[in-house]
């Protein structure tokens, strides 16, 4: 038996990969299975080869697997395109329809079940997700029932004849593989799972969700991929909680709007991937300047302009640390996992009221999309700290305004939100004084100036960095953020295996850098490896511009849209401990 | 209640002697008080130019932003708190040049708020550049050889977009302004109201005396109606859009906030944040 697997499933895009997938995973969770789902998809709505795959696993996993054991195609095109990734007696189940062949080379076992026929007998074409997901579920030998259960979920609202012709589909397509098959691969049995449901999302919707939890109650944004499903869950569940959701003309409108009510006293955010984020750059110096607090959540794409909007990278860090004019106090997140897109959007909010700055959270599009299983949320984790809203404001006889950047130890001053008696003040982009006047006096520009930078060197966020596998003095020391985290710690693993010492650092804030919590690993270790989905090394540049040591420090670097392999990650460690420094561009070495 | 005098603050506006800006900062401090405010229950969000000062001359909530996008954070200040009255208000290259897809949109929108533009017909603040207000073949220091682009007609474009409040003043007549600007802030929905504001340092063209000659008092024109949009286009269309007064109000649509799906009466700054535990224990469940 094994205790992992990697399945695939590939076709034009509308054709009912996504489907597929949907219900072949639901019913992996219900059996309790770890799972990690990786989309391969264009910004097409119909047509052009996509693919969803899924790794299934009795464990904890964070990375999509460098093979694949099972393939179900719907065309030609997913066998060729996909067929280098199959391991040695893999599987491919194909739609008869087509009739399929596997490439010249290819170990691999081809099944050729009349897909497309038995969904059209049964009546329509558009169950051919369920006799595929039927098929594979039976190759591996699992329990039809708690696939059925499944199928009644997805198909109950419908009624009940409905669902029986699903279950049907799901049935034949089961008993056609199984005949070719000679029933179910041994070699595919899996480990049975603890039989505990897990939560099972993208981070997405853990961001959105968070959002709703850290009372977040107006969201104004702009879609765009792979951010929109953050609007779309809140579109859905704000209205519940007397909210609601502004689809707005731009960007720039997006993250206005949202400063506006964040100053009127309502969590608010946004939520963009790169161009809109550039968009957003000269309202997000406002927000600094203003002191309101704000929340924008990046999700970064392949750019640079459109780039490629469909894929996977992390080249937005330098635009979003310096990416305005001036200079502002700003806070920027990398949540590394599912469970820290939701606890990081909780903490995004604090961060922004309590040091009255804008924050921004930054995820690529593999922790965005990807589909993953999840830890419990602890409800009891939540914690929403407002920082300091002056609620009662005594009376000033003099009639002078409230002192809203008053000068403190802290930097943060008390805000008054419209409406409040007596808290009248000004608010402007212009440099002002502690009432909010402009001001062009030299003394009063330092002061403020230095009010709001200062800010910077107060800021505390929990766990700024993440390390695991730690070594006094490790050979080696792997820095990501991100989610590259799972494929770095799978490569770790390996590393460790052949006696390499090997730690591995998340980097959870990039802004304000914690040099403090970085810094003695780098020291410590002998060699670093700082990998990122960049062409530039924005990540390693961030590093050495903070801690120095800029000899040891190796760039790994991928930019073809693709995320790393755990594969890719080992080799290129091994390599610069091999050759000594250089920057790896990985995507070179692809061409 | 307060007076009009409680809406002053003891800062000395740096416009231009003569600018026509200082009209519409007394309008907007008398129809607050006309209308019964408290200088806390108002917000006045401006955008940058000469005019987008005006939110720092006022005793009341004020934001000044940045340029063109005075509407945006509006929109969001009046979402946050329903009970605010919101003013937005900033020049004519604020609002119909860099913030103009604001301005349609916000029109579209109709959120519950009144929109007040200064229009000189001319960039004060950068000290004399052509605005789309311009009028054709008009010089400034960018088109030194007369302005070779379509004017543009704002109030014909907000009939187009729905707008459900469409009125004209001008700086001069203290009086209509106050009204119309009272009428805006008690009009359901959204309230453009643009006012002719001379410039008196960068357009010697379209000055007190030139706008005094060209403009028609929709008062005085037997039969106007208001509620037709129709009659309010046409009349614009024939005026070349120099008439003042209310040219256009619709009061059957509801606001924004009104329509919006779980919207509460009670403003969203004062409602409870937190999830119950049973509450975020059925969303999560969702993903399992
Ligand atoms: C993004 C941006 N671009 C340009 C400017 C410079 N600028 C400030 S005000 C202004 C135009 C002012 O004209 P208008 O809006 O008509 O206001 P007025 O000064 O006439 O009242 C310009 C171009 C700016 N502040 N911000
Ligand atoms: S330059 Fe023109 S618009 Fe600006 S303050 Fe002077 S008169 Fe008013």
């Amino acid at each position: 038996m094994i205790n992992q697997l990697s399945w695939k499933i590939g076709g034009q895009q509308g054709e009912g990969v996504e489907s597929t997938d949907r219900i072949f995973s639901t019913a992996l969770n219900r059996l309790g299975y770890y799972l990690y789902g990786y989309r391969h998809f264009s910004s097409r709505i119909k047509g052009g080869h996509t693919n969803n795959k899924i790794r299934i696993s009795t464990t904890p996993i964070r990375a999509i697997s460098d093979d694949l054991d099972i393939l179900v195609a719907f065309d030609q095109e997913s066998i060729d395109f996909n067929a280098h990734e199959l391991r040695e007696g893999g599987v491919v189940v194909a739609d008869a329809k087509f009739n399929p062949t596997i490439p010249e080379g290819t170990k691999a076992t081809l099944f050729a079940v009349p897909i497309t026929a038995i969904a059209e007998e049964l009546g329509t074409s558009l169950m051919k997700n369920m006799v595929a997901s039927g098929a594979s579920w039976a190759l591996l030998g699992l329990p039809l029932e708690v696939f059925n259960k499944a199928v009644e979920e997805e198909f109950g609202r419908k009624g009940p004849a409905i669902v029986e012709k699903n279950i049907e589909a799901v049935r034949r397509g089961a008993e056609y593989v199984l005949e070719l098959a000679g029933g179910p691969l041994e070699e595919f049995k899996l480990e049975p799972a603890d039989g505990k449901q897990k939560l099972f999302m993208i981070g997405n919707d853990a961001i959105a969700l968070g959002a709703l939890a850290a009372g977040c109650r107006i969201m104004s944004a702009y879609p765009i991929t792979p951010a929109s499903e953050i609007m779309e869950y809140l579109i859905k569940k704000l209205p519940k909680f007397g909210g609601t959701v502004v689809q707005t003309e731009d960007e720039i409108a997006a993250i206005t709007m949202a400063i506006g009510s964040n100053y009127a006293g309502v969590r608010t955010m946004t939520a963009s991937a790169g161009p809109g984020l550039s968009l957003m750059m000269e309202a997000i110096g406002l927000a600094g300047m203003t002191e309101t607090p704000v929340v924008i959540v990046d999700t970064q794409r392949g750019g640079p302009s459109t780039g490629l909007p469909t894929k996977q990278e992390q080249s937005d860090i330098h635009a979003l640390i310096y990416g305005t004019h001036g200079e502002i106090p700003k806070i920027v997140l990398s949540p590394s996992s599912i469970e820290e897109c939701f606890y990081d959007t909780v903490q995004a909010f604090n961060l922004a009221e309590k040091y009255q700055v804008p924050v921004i959270l930054a995820t690529d599009l593999q922790l965005s999309l990807g589909k993953q299983s999840c830890e419990e949320l602890d409800y009891n984790k939540i914690v929403i700290d407002r920082g300091n809203i002056a609620t009662e404001i005594p009376d000033r006889e003099d009639g002078s305004l409230f002192k809203r950047y008053e000068l403190t130890e802290s930097g943060v001053s008390s805000r008054a939100l419209p409406g409040t008696k007596n808290g009248i003040h000004h608010v402007t982009g212009v440099e002002h004084d502690e009432t909010g006047r402009p001001s062009e006096s030299p003394v009063n520009r330092i002061h403020m100036m230095d009010k709001r930078l200062g800010k910077m060197d107060k800021i505390e966020v929990e766990n700024p960095i993440h390390i695991q596998g730690s070594h006094e003095e490790p050979d080696l020391l792997i820095i990501g953020m991100g989610s590259t985290g799972g494929t770095i710690d799978q490569a770790r693993v390996h590393l460790e295996a052949e006696g390499i010492k090997t730690s591995h650092m998340t980097v959870r804030l990039l802004h304000p850098f914690p040099v403090q919590e970085v810094l003695p690993h780098l020291q410590k270790a002998k060699n670093v490896v700082v990998l990122e989905n960049n062409a530039t090394g924005q990540l390693a540049s961030l590093i050495k511009l903070n801690v120095g040591l800029h000899e040891k420090i190796n760039s790994v670097l991928k930019y073809d849209g693709n995320p790393f392999l755990p594969s890719e990650v080992y080799s290129e460690s091994k390599k610069v401990l091999s050759d000594g420094p250089s920057a790896q561009k990985l995507s070179e070495e692809l061409v | 209640m307060a007076t009009f005098k409680e809406f002053r603050n003891n800062v000395k506006p740096n416009w231009c002697p003569g600018c026509g800006d200082f009209s519409v900062q007394a309008a907007i401090q008398r129809a607050a008080a006309n209308v019964g405010l408290e200088p806390e229950q108002l917000a006045v969000i401006s955008g940058i130019g000469c005019s987008g000062r005006i939110s720092g001359y006022i005793n009341a909530y004020g934001l000044h932003g940045i340029h063109g996008r005075a509407l945006p954070i509006a929109q969001g200040v009046k979402l946050a708190n329903r009970d605010l009255t919101v003013v937005a208000s900033g020049g004519d290259g604020d609002g119909f040049a860099i913030g103009m897809g604001h301005t349609v949109h916000a029109i579209r929108r109709n959120i519950n708020m009144t929109y007040i533009v200064m229009d000189n017909q001319i960039y004060g603040l950068t000290k004399g550049q052509t605005s789309p207000r311009s009028s054709e073949g008009f010089k400034t220091k960018s088109t030194p050889e007369g302005a070779i682009e379509t004017t543009l007609s704002p109030l014909e474009i907000a009939l187009s977009a729905g707008a459900t409040f469409v009125a004209q003043s001008f700086s001069s007549d203290l009086k209509q302004l106050t009204s119309l600007i009272e009428q805006g802030i008690q009009h359901e929905g959204f309230s453009l109201i643009n006012v002719f504001s001379p410039c008196v340092t960068f357009n010697k063209v379209n000055t007190y005396d030139w706008f005094k000659e060209n403009i028609v008092n929709l008062e005085t024109v037997p039969d106007y109606d208001p509620s037709n949009r129709v009659m309010a286009m046409t009349k614009l269309m024939e005026t070349n859009s120099m008439i003042t007064g209310l040219i256009y109000q619709n009061k059957t649509k509801k606001s924004y906030e009104n329509l919006v799906s779980g919207f509460r009466e009670e403003p969203l700054v004062s409602q409870n944040l937190s999830l119950t535990e049973s509450e975020f224990d059925k969303l999560v469940a969702e993903f399992r």
